[in-house]
C-alpha cells in the first residue's frame, strides 16, 4: 500500500512540474499544453474511437511479429545450447546481429516486402527473435548440474529428458527472455510505425506532428506508456511470479 | 583400570572382524582399480572391494580419500583409467537402471510434486502408467511423508526433501543403492532419524546399499561393513564387519565403544597420511587436494 502511495506521489509531483512550468508560459501553449488538455485530447481520441482503431492495429501486429519470433528464437536457443555446430557457427553470427538495432532492417524491408505491414513485422521479428534465442541458450546452460546429473541416475533421457527436465528447469529463464524479447518487439514496432502511413499507434504520431498538435503526440505517448507498462505487468509479470514461486525460486510467504 | 580397557578393546575388536569376502560370492566386485585425474591427482590406488548382495558397506574415510570416486565409479559415471568395476560379473558401461546413485542434495525436480518426482523417474524406468501413482504412494508412506504427496519441494525442510529423495530411489527399485553422504548436509538430529528410517528400511528390503561417509558414527550405526580408507593416494586400508544386530540405537554401548576404537583407527591413517605428505615424496604420489569426482553430463 505504501508502496503504491509512493508511486503516485511522485507521478502527481511531475504532473504538478509540468503543470508549473506549462503556466509560466516559457514556450507557447502550442508547444507545450498543459496536462489538463493532453487528457482531453487522449479522452477525446478514445471516445471518438481513434486511438481504440490505432492500439488495435498496433497490438494485432504486434502479437502475430511477436509469436513468429517466440516460434522462431526459442527453438533457435535450444539449438545454440544443444547442439555443438550452433554453439560454434551459429551463436557467433547472432551475437554479432544482435548488435544491430532492429530499426536498420526497415530500409532493407521496404524494399523486400514494399510499403506492407510485411515490412514492419520483419522489423519486429529481427528485433526480438535473436534476445529471444540468447535468452533461452543463456537459462538452458544455466540448468542446475545437479538436475542432469540425478535425470542420468535416474535413467531419463532422449526426449523425456529433453522436454521433461531441461525445459521446465531452464523456463523460469525463458520466460524472462521472452519478456525481454516482448519489451524488444515493442521498441521496434513502434519505431516501424513511425516511418510510415501504417494505421498504427506510431502513425498517430506523425500525424499529430503534421497538424501541429502537440496535445495529440503528448496523448499518444502516454497511451503508449500505459499499454506498454500494462502488458508487461499485467500478463508477463503474473506468469513470471507464479512461475518462480512454484519453482521456489522466491522465498514464500 | 588397565583390564577394564583390555577389555573394552577386546569387545570392540570381537564385534568389528576383518572381513574376507571372495570375488566368486559377490554381487559387486572392483579389482585392482585406479583412477588418475586429468590433473594428475591419483583418486584410487589398487582398490580391490567385493560386495556381497543385501550387504550395507559403508566406505568411511577423510577427505581426498577417493571414496566418493570409487562410488563414482561404482555408479558409472566415473570411468576408471585403470582396473575393472562388474556387478553381477558383468562389467559395467557408465549408468545403469541396476544402480541408483543418491546424492549429498535431494535434487528433487522443484517443478514437481513429491508424487511428480516419483511418478517422473518411474516413466522413465518404463512402469506402466497405472501402476505408478501406487507405487509412487506405498513409497511415500514408507519413509513417512504420507500428507505431503501433494507438496512441491520448495515447501519441504532439508529432512523431508531428503526422505522424498529417498522415496524416488526406492521406488525406482534398483538392485544397488549408491549413496553420496546423503545426509551431510542436514541437522544432527534429523541426521539420527534419517538414519534410523533407513535402517529400517533396510532391514525390511534388504537391498545392496553402498554407502559413503566421513562420519564414524554413521558408518558404525548403518554399515554391516566398514570400508576404511586413507588418502594420498586413495586406498583401502581396513575392510571391518560390524557384528551388532540391527536396528541399532544410537547411544548403544557397544556402538560408540567401536565409534572410538575405528575413530583411533582413522586417525592413525590420517597421521600416516599427513607425515608421509610432508617428507619430499618418495613415490609419484601428489600431496594436492583431490577435487570432487566429475561428472559425465546427463545425455
Amino acid at each position: 500500500m505504501k508502496h503504491h502511495a509512493q508511486k503516485l506521489l511522485v507521478v502527481a509531483l511531475l504532473i504538478g512540474l509540468w503543470e508549473l512550468v506549462a503556466r509560466m508560459g516559457v514556450w507557447s501553449p502550442h508547444l507545450l499544453p498543459r496536462p489538463l488538455t493532453v487528457a482531453q485530447s487522449l479522452v477525446a481520441m478514445v471516445t471518438d474511437g481513434r486511438l481504440v482503431g490505432a492500439a488495435g492495429r498496433s497490438l494485432g501486429r504486434l502479437l502475430r511479429a511477436y509469436l513468429m519470433s517466440v516460434a522462431l528464437g526459442v527453438p533457435l536457443g535450444l539449438l545454440i545450447s544443444r547442439i555443438p555446430f550452433f554453439r560454434n557457427a551459429v551463436k557467433p553470427v547472432v551475437m554479432g546481429l544482435q548488435a544491430l538495432p532492429s530499426i536498420c532492417w526497415l530500409p532493407l524491408a521496404l524494399l523486400w516486402f514494399g510499403l506492407t505491414d510485411g515490412a514492419i513485422l520483419f522489423v519486429v521479428v529481427m528485433g526480438s527473435v535473436l534476445g529471444i534465442a540468447i535468452a533461452t541458450e543463456d537459462s538452458v546452460n544455466g540448468v542446475d548440474p545437479q538436475l542432469t546429473r540425478v535425470a542420468s541416475t535416474l535413467g531419463v533421457r532422449g526426449l523425456r529428458f529433453q522436454f521433461g527436465v531441461l525445459l521446465p528447469a531452464a523456463l523460469p529463464g525463458i520466460v524472462t527472455g521472452l519478456k525481454l524479447g516482448w519489451s524488444f518487439a515493442w521498441r521496434a514496432l513502434l519505431a516501424g510505425e513511425l516511418l510510415f502511413v501504417s494505421g498504427g499507434l506510431g502513425q498517430l504520431l506523425t500525424v499529430g506532428r503534421e497538424l501541429m498538435d502537440v496535445p495529440q503526440v503528448m496523448a499518444v505517448m502516454v497511451a503508449i506508456v500505459i499499454i506498454g507498462t500494462a502488458v508487461d505487468r499485467v500478463l508477463f509479470q503474473t506468469v513470471e511470479v507464479r512461475l518462480r514461486r512454484r519453482w521456489g525460486l522466491t522465498a514464500t510467504t | 583400570m588397565l583390564r577394564a580397557l583390555l577389555g573394552r578393546w577386546r569387545s570392540s575388536l570381537r564385534l568389528l572382524q576383518p572381513a574376507h569376502v571372495g570375488a566368486e560370492r559377490a554381487k559387486i566386485s572392483v579389482a585392482r582399480l585406479d583412477h588418475e585425474y586429468a590433473n594428475k591427482v591419483v583418486a584410487l590406488q589398487n582398490v580391490d572391494l567385493n560386495v556381497r548382495s543385501g550387504e550395507f558397506v559403508c566406505l568411511l574415510g577423510p577427505s581426498g580419500c577417493g571414496k566418493s570416486t570409487l562410488l563414482y565409479a561404482l555408479a558409472g559415471h566415473v570411468v576408471p583409467t585403470g582396473g575393472s568395476v562388474s556387478i553381477d560379473r558383468q562389467p559395467i558401461h557408465g549408468p545403469g537402471p541396476d544402480r541408483l546413485l543418491m546424492f549429498q542434495e535431494a535434487a528433487l525436480f522443484p517443478w514437481l510434486t513429491v508424487r511428480g518426482n516419483i511418478t517422473f523417474a518411474l516413466a522413465a524406468r518404463g512402469v506402466p502408467r497405472a501402476e505408478r501413482r501406487e507405487r509412487a504412494d506405498t513409497y511415500i508412506q514408507r519413509v513417512q511423508l504420507g500428507g505431503f504427496e501433494d507438496a512441491l519441494p520448495h515447501q519441504l525442510s532439508g529432512g523431508m526433501k531428503m526422505r522424498a529423495s529417498l522415496a524416488r530411489a526406492l521406488a525406482v527399485d534398483p538392485a544397488v543403492l549408491l549413496m553420496d553422504e546423503p545426509f551431510g548436509s542436514l541437522d544432527a538430529q534429523t541426521r539420527i532419524h534419517m538414519q534410523e528410517l533407513l535402517q529400517s528400511i533396510w532391514v525390511r528390503t534388504g537391498k545392496t546399499v553402498v554407502f559413503v561417509t566421513h562420519d564414524v558414527h554413521e558408518a558404525l550405526m548403518l554399515g554391516t561393513r566398514v570400508v576404511l580408507m586413507a588418502p594420498r593416494p586413495g586406498r583401502v586400508v581396513r575392510d571391518l564387519e560390524v557384528h551388532l544386530p540391527m536396528p541399532r540405537q544410537p547411544e548403544d554401548v557397544a556402538l560408540n565403544e567401536m565409534v572410538r576404537h575405528v575413530g583411533g583407527l582413522l586417525r592413525e591413517v590420517e597421521g600416516r597420511a599427513h607425515t608421509r605428505s610432508l617428507q619430499p615424496a618418495p613415490t609419484r604420489a601428489p600431496a594436492r587436494p583431490v577435487l570432487r569426482p566429475q561428472v559425465i553430463p546427463g545425455p
